[in-house]
């Protein structure tokens, strides 16, 4: 595969080349280009409209002096640990025991999956309905007999961004379990009667050897759930809008409000900038583990 | 076959076109009224235009201003505007103006007069940018109301109290009867107009003033403010248990009597009246609070943005004409519960608070609005910290009052 063997690489598969033109134009225009002129904007003083009258970091200052702005930082690390845990943990138990070729795997597939059909909108308000004090959970256990049950997180400012989780979690834990359950179709069954043969515990075998095997599934599940978590916003504004008060605001809203409500551009694409700069902490050290690591072994 | 039935399908949809009379020219128009009394006032004005043989394709967006304004300035810089828009008179269209992207409407001003007939003359201001005015107002709104539920205060044995003061007094032997004693939904903006409020009816209206006017960050700071600040506390206190997010649902509590009272807009009014109440016997309201009997010349106006099509054009002109006719006028502002715009029309049909409203309109006791004062960016920070302030019963005053002078500091 050495290049002097063959000089015209750039004409190479041509015809493949020219029809990705339009998705590399897309990419390079609208992520790339979009990204920079964001960044760009986010140090000036733009209002309503863009206008190019830099303010320095005027917008970065104030940003992190708003006690709103760090309330959903705050939030969104709460309810991306819970995500990310639980989410995991919930998917592959579930997937583990759809695994035990049990009876009626396709209907309790369907059922466990069928959550994620729904959108974020459609998941806000019905866990709205189900955690509101009057009419959901916390009434029906009451009208059972149980008058001192207590169970009210959207209405409490500690504990609402808990109740946003829980919608969260049973709107995303299918998707994970179903990728699970297909990464544990994907382990051989040899392995399986190997790891029988030399007496290894079934719960040691998932442990030690299944999940090992199965890291190319779970690197795809994570990006899928952080790419979730990061983005978080119609679920909020379904659920909550953001309160009571301030105590379920999220990043994302911070955003949209501030560009839209409050008119005032910089303040919104400096706060999208902040997004866009954690996760870029968190994919390029990743990033680099992962394939630069791999090429030099 | 086929062809003569292709013929003919044609033939009836051009008749149809040329059916209608020759000059209706359809003229989409958006706004925020999508709550009972709002959606009888608004077919007033849709009646009013399409009597002059027009037609008004109703735009309506659900969810408050909040949500609508995003939208409505998106179509308009994205290049797909409406006929014409409503937005709150003051600083919301400034720099969609400034951009060129909206209406000048001088010529059909100075045609029809405005300047003579629209009062109090500050409306008219906030519609002038460089000399040229850009919007229609088509109502006054203020905010300094106290919307009381005569029910509610007979269930706990109380008489209906004549101010703020009395009514924070009574606010203990209301909750005891299982009421709450005042009604304020979880919607940012109802907490921090509140707290307005309760600015120009305790501090009065020059503190007012020195605060949202001359944007005084150290008045804002001091003595006078803190007291309230203590008042804004007893509200909040008094707010606790409401659990709701709407305004219209909070006002509902008031008309069935769940809760004491309300401080919201004149707008409640048009709920009041959609539920079957009468002013005085069912509720009462008192204007500043009953403590400063000021009312601020907030309230709606109409933008038209800047169209290509000489039809629509003239519409627009049609329909600026149409919302300042002293009939729609007063059609309009009966159903909606606000004040005309026009010193010059007859309202003997107007209800106990509305008359409340035009005597103090008459004798000039008006203050400006925040929309007209402060930014959005200003107006959307002040709006975060009640919204925090209200919910979280154990932020201290002083902290609430240091955020909200630093606001004060940096507003434009």
């Amino acid at each position: 595969m050495s290049k002097s063997e063959r000089p015209n690489q750039l004409f190479r598969n041509l015809n493949a080349k020219i029809a990705s033109i339009p998705m590399i134009l897309t990419a390079v225009v609208v992520f790339v280009g979009g990204t920079v002129w964001t960044v760009l904007y986010s140090f000036t003083s733009s209002k309503l409209l863009p206008r190019l009258n830099f303010v320095g970091l005027d917008q970065y200052y104030r940003l992190w002096s708003t006690s709103r702005w760090l309330v959903s930082i705050e939030n969104l690390a709460i309810y991306g640990v819970i995500s990310l845990v639980f989410s995991l943990v919930i998917g592959f138990l579930l997937a583990a025991l759809l695994d035990q070729k049990i009876r009626f795997e396709d209907v309790f597939r369907t059922v466990f999956l069928y959550p994620f059909a729904l959108s974020f909108i459609v998941t806000g308000l019905v866990w709205q309905w189900l955690l509101n004090p009057d009419f959901g959970i916390q009434r029906v256990v009451r009208d059972l007999g149980w008058t001192s049950f207590s169970f009210n997180p959207l209405y409490d400012s500690s504990l609402v961004i808990y109740g946003i989780s829980i919608a969260a979690l049973w709107q995303g834990t299918g998707l994970v379990m179903c990728l699970m359950l297909a990464g544990l179709r994907g382990i051989d069954e040899d392995i399986w009667k190997a790891a029988r043969v030399d007496g290894i515990p079934t719960w040691k075998t998932y442990l030690f050897i299944v999940i090992p095997m199965m890291r190319p599934v779970f690197i795809t599940t994570l990006v899928i759930i952080a790419a979730g978590i990061v983005k978080v916003y119609d679920l909020v504004v379904a659920q909550t809008s953001g309160g009571p008060g301030i105590a379920s605001e999220v990043p994302a809203k911070y955003v949209y409000d501030y560009m839209f409500f409050a008119q005032n551009l910089g303040q919104g694409f400096a706060a999208s900038t902040m997004m866009l700069l954690s996760v870029v902490i968190v994919i390029v050290p990743w990033a680099y583990l992962e394939f630069g690591g791999r090429k030099r072994g | 076959m086929r062809y003569k039935i292709l013929t003919a399908a044609f033939a009836a949809t051009v008749a149809l076109n040329f059916a209608g009379p020759a000059a209706a020219t359809d003229l989409e128009v958006t706004h925020w009224w999508t709550s009972g009394g709002e959606a009888a006032a608004v077919a007033e004005l849709a009646k009013a235009f399409d009597a002059t043989g027009n037609h008004w394709v109703d735009g309506a967006i659900a969810g408050s201003g909040g949500t609508a304004r995003p939208i409505m300035i998106s179509r308009i810089t994205g290049g797909d505007p409406m006929g014409a828009t409503q937005f709150n008179h003051g600083r919301q269209a400034e720099e969609l103006v400034q951009a060129g992207l909206m209406r000048d409407l001088t010529d059909v001003a100075t045609k029809g007069k405005w300047t003579e007939v629209v009062r109090p003359k500050s409306l008219l201001d906030s519609c002038t940018i460089d000399g040229k005015i850009y919007c229609v107002p088509v109502n006054i709104h203020s905010w300094q109301w106290l919307w009381l539920s005569n029910d509610a205060f007979k269930k706990a044995g109380l008489p209906v109290p004549k101010d703020w003061n009395e009514f924070v007094a009574d606010a203990p032997a209301l909750e005891k009867a299982g009421i709450v004693p005042l009604a304020v939904g979880g919607q940012a903006w109802q907490s921090s107009g509140a707290f307005d409020v309760l600015l120009a009816a305790v501090g009065g209206t020059d503190a007012f003033l020195k605060v949202y006017k001359d944007k005084d960050a150290k008045f804002a700071a001091g003595p006078e403010i803190a007291k309230v600040f203590k008042a804004a506390d007893d509200a909040r206190k008094m707010a606790k248990n409401t659990n709701v997010q709407d305004w219209n649902q909070a006002t509902n509590m008031v008309i069935t009597g769940k809760a004491g009272g309300q401080i919201m807009g004149d707008w409640a009014q048009g709920e009041f009246q959609v539920a079957g109440k009468t002013a005085g016997k069912d509720y009462t309201c008192l204007p500043g609070l009953g403590l400063n009997e000021v009312i601020a010349t907030g309230g709606d106006a109409f933008y038209f943005p800047l169209l290509k099509d000489p039809e629509k054009e003239k519409a627009q002109e049609v329909l600026a004409e149409t919302l300042l006719d002293p009939k729609t006028q007063v059609a309009f502002n009966l159903k909606k519960g606000s004040l005309p715009v026009r010193g010059d029309v007859d309202l003997n049909a107007a209800n106990d608070c509305m008359k409340k409203g035009l005597a103090i309109l008459a004798k000039g006791a008006v203050i400006p609005w925040t929309d007209q004062l402060l930014s959005q960016d200003s107006q959307k920070q002040k709006e975060d910290l009640f919204s925090e302030f209200f919910a979280k019963q154990d932020m201290t005053l002083e902290e609430a009052q240091k955020r909200f002078a630093a606001i004060i500091a940096s507003a434009d």
